[in-house]
């Protein structure tokens, strides 16, 4: 009881958010409506495709729905309408057969041309493999050997159990923030090879324009390519069990230079502790029992 | 009039007396239809009850409510109740009642048949809904299954015992659709009364005969894929295991190669429904019969082609990338002929907004925002990002509520007269819609918001960009969860209510067809003799040309 009336006064801090939360603040972009254009090429030819599509949809709507409104209006009983007896016209429904026909090869085009860049994986500078596991994600930069874990960092883990009574608001990045970051260079070609450990993930990053499902057993490639330095995150987008919810991925993209010092630091790390061959091993291990 | 209500008359004292001989052993067609849509109901609001769990727990970002693993469990249940209890048994209700009546004949073709497929149902939902039920009510037990309606493996046999529990539930309702649809073949291929060709069927009789056939098809392959899943589970084999040589992603593929027809089983017999209705309130005949009758045929056999648009994240080869978008773009084709049909239909008619007509009207508008929707996310790079996120959430309760359940509810609203011999209150109807209509809106459109901005679906709490949009929603799905009160009594009061106004044989002035020529109600044995058929009583199939 107590926590609905957590929850109830809540509306009341909400609302009060919502007045205030348009201009200024920075920190969170709330009432967001549409999809990010991203930080890479791919992405941003995903938001023109999805602004296309859309923009087509809006017009078709516009004009079917504008065409019922001014039936309902005008052809209305109470305003003295007698109905006709006509019931079909050939040439009105061949060309409603074309039109459509034509306007979905015109989405077809570019939108087979974005497939085909986001499929070709080819030249990749880097790669690295993606392991998904219930509930974090396993890292490991192919070249150089380098490997960790990442999962949900410890602020956000307290804030979200059941009852916990601390509040989300006051949790930077809540449920977006990791232990460990996935570290990648800008301007390089970065190849990921995705699979997992237990059950099937998805590792989605919306800055970088797609999501790759994670399954056990089967591995699957896609490609990134970030022009500017930053921080972007993303979540599990398949569900994975009790903690989907609980596993999200945060990419940090560092000019080319700072990752090659960043990465010799973590090699320097590494050398110092196991091989890294031995990685999936613990994991696995203690994803089995879950199995059962 | 073929007929004389007279003949009739003696019917009405051959109905079997006591509740066990009339319902338990019932063959009556109309009484086989009520028990369906009677279930239906009570799993719309149970399967709702669930969506108020999920609704409330997503209210405000942090876990307020429940245990993560319970809110799977009830996006689980969710899905499950209401795709297996609730639309389907709804359409099936009205199917039992209404084709008959449609075709001119006396029953169902197998009437015995019939009663064994509405009897296995609560059967079903009982074994269902058992393992949720005994750890809500008596903490026996984990629970219902929580790895999504559609049951993926390896997540899906992470459960417990309730896998099991599902699986013969879903067994059961395969078996229970199959003996329905094979009844509606047969009924509808048999049962019609000289001169109902099968070009002057009415558009809904034709839009279940197809439905009917999707079901035969596809039920048997839902039966093998879970059937693996069952001996995965319990007897070791590695259908799905990459351990064993098995392959996740092949269950996808069954499970959606039955799934994409289901979801065109739940919304054919809805285009049958709103094309009965405009025409009615429009007093003109249907646009374009004939092409409403081959879109929906051209519907269902793409349906058999577009399956794998539900994984296209999976890492399918290119080539099956682009074929399963160009497929599936098409769709758009024979879906659009049937939009702009209606609109034409309406066109230089002479329309009055009844109930019926305002939720048929809806559907038309709401199911196309489903349809624009379903269109972009065939788009493969674009659902890249739209995959698995709350704009396939809002996606597909546009097509299911606002496009499956409102025209239930149009349905209802439509013949309820018909079947009680009584006018339902209509003010409180037009109230009924307009509080759904806007409810539905601020429940469903704002999930598209959430989904463009990066919300996955299935998570049971969310950073705090996403609250404010979530508590929209919220709030949206508690009203319109609160006003389908008003439709149950709304129904109650027109089977009960002795004080309502009598409803004429012909109930709405611009209907026709074979329904409308019999009394209000309707004979217990609707036409036991053939009637005599003239083109003037014919539905909006009255094709002159």
């Amino acid at each position: 009881m107590k926590q609905i009336g957590m929850g109830l006064s809540r509306i009341g801090i909400a609302t009060a958010a919502m007045a205030f939360s348009l201009p200024g603040m920075a920190a969170v972009d709330r009432w967001k409506l549409n999809m990010t254009p991203g930080v890479t090429d791919v992405s941003q030819q995903v938001y023109d495709l999805h602004m296309i599509v859309l923009w087509i949809c809006v017009v078709i709507g516009v004009l079917v729905f504008g065409a019922m409104g001014v039936a309902m209006f005008r052809f209305r009983k109470s305003r003295g309408a007698i109905a006709e007896k006509w019931a079909h016209n050939d040439k009105a429904e061949l060309v409603l057969t074309i039109i459509p026909v034509l306007i979905l090869i015109s989405m077809a085009w570019p939108a087979t041309k974005v497939l085909i860049e986001m499929a070709d994986t080819r030249d990749a500078e880097m790669t690295i493999e993606v392991t998904g596991y219930q509930w974090k994600w396993g890292y490991r930069y192919v070249d150089s050997g380098v490997s960790f874990i990442s999962s949900l960092a410890r602020d956000s883990d307290d804030t979200r159990q059941l009852g916990s009574g601390l509040d989300p608001h006051s949790v930077k990045n809540y449920l977006l923030d990791v232990d460990r970051p996935l570290v990648i260079p800008a301007d390089t070609k970065v190849r990921f090879v995705i699979t997992a450990g237990d059950v099937i993930h998805s590792w989605w990053v919306p800055a970088l324009g797609w999501k790759q499902d994670a399954i056990p057993g089967i591995i699957n490639d896609q490609w990134t390519l970030v022009k500017e330095p930053g921080i972007y995150r993303g979540q599990c987008a398949e569900l994975c069990g009790k903690d989907h919810g609980f596993m999200p991925i945060v990419v940090e993209v560092k000019p080319k230079a700072e990752f090659e010092q960043w990465l010799a630091a973590q090699q320097g790390a590494n050398a110092g502790a196991e091989p890294v061959a031995t990685l999936a091993e613990p994991v696995a291990a203690e994803a089995a029992p879950s199995q059962g | 009039m073929a007929h004389d209500a007279s003949t009739h008359h003696d019917d009405h004292d051959h109905k079997p007396h006591g509740f066990v001989n009339r319902w338990l052993y019932a063959t009556n067609h109309k009484d086989i239809g009520t028990m369906y849509l009677v279930f239906s109901l009570v799993m719309f609001f149970l399967g709702g009850l669930m969506a108020m769990v999920i609704r409330g727990e997503l209210m405000f970002p942090g876990l307020q409510l429940i245990e993560p693993e319970f809110f799977n469990q009830m996006t689980t249940m969710h899905a499950l109740v209401m795709i297996f209890g609730a639309v389907m048994p709804a359409f099936v209700g009205l199917a039992n009642w209404m084709i008959p009546m449609m075709v001119g004949a006396p029953d169902m073709a197998l009437p015995r048949m019939n009663n064994w497929s509405f009897w296995i149902m609560p059967f079903a939902f009982t074994t269902l809904l058992l393992p949720l039920a005994l750890k809500v009510f008596f903490d026996i037990g984990g629970g219902g299954p929580a790895g999504g309606w559609t049951l993926y493996p390896p997540l899906s046999l992470q459960g417990g015992d309730s896998v099991a529990f599902t699986i013969f539930a879903v067994h059961m309702m395969g078996i229970s659709s199959i003996m329905g649809a094979i009844n509606i073949i047969a009924t509808i291929l048999n049962m019609r009364a000289p001169g109902m060709d099968l070009l002057k069927m009415p558009v809904f009789v034709w839009s279940w005969l197809i439905t009917a056939f999707l079901l035969i098809a596809v039920m048997p392959v839902l039966a093998g894929a879970v059937t693996m899943l069952l001996t995965d589970k319990f007897f070791g084999t590695t259908f799905f295991s990459a351990t064993g040589g098995g392959d996740p992603v092949m269950f996808q593929h069954i499970f959606w190669f039955f799934g994409h027809p289901e979801v065109y089983i739940m919304i054919l017999p809805a285009f049958g429904i709103v094309s009965e209705i405009i025409p009615t309130f429009s007093r003109k005949p249907l646009f374009g019969y004939k092409a409403m009758v081959y879109a929906i045929a051209s519907i269902a056999f793409l349906s058999f082609i577009v399956w794998a648009h539900h994984m296209f994240t999976v890492g399918m080869p290119l080539g099956g990338e682009l074929f399963f978008m160009y497929a599936t773009m098409l769709i758009a084709v024979p879906t659009g002929i049937k939009v702009f049909n209606w609109v034409f239909t309406m066109w230089k008619g002479s329309m009055t907004f009844e109930t019926p007509m305002l939720f048929a009207l809806a559907f038309v508008i709401l199911f196309s925002i489903g349809g624009f929707s379903g269109l972009m996310l065939a788009i493969v790079p674009a659902d890249f990002q739209y995959h698995d996120t709350y704009f396939v959430v809002a996606h597909f309760h546009y097509v299911l509520v606002t496009g499956a359940i409102f025209s239930v509810m149009a349905a209802v609203y439509y013949w309820l007269p018909k079947w009680t011999g009584r006018m339902y209150n209509e003010r409180l109807g037009k109230i009924h819609f307009w509080a759904s209509a806007i409810s539905v809106n601020v429940l469903f459109f704002p999930q598209h918001f959430l989904g463009l901005a990066g919300m996955p679906r299935r998570i049971p709490d969310y950073n705090v960009a996403f609250a404010d949009w979530n508590l929209v929603s919220s709030l949206g799905g508690f009203a319109f969860g609160l006003t389908q009160l008003l439709f149950a009594y709304i129904v109650w009061d027109c089977s009960r209510n002795k004080s309502l106004a009598k409803a004429t044989d012909q109930v709405w002035e611009g209907a026709h067809g074979l329904e409308w020529t019999l009394s209000s109600p309707p004979p217990y044995h609707s036409f036991t003799t053939p009637p005599v058929i003239t083109d003037s009583m014919l539905a909006h199939g009255n094709v002159a040309h």
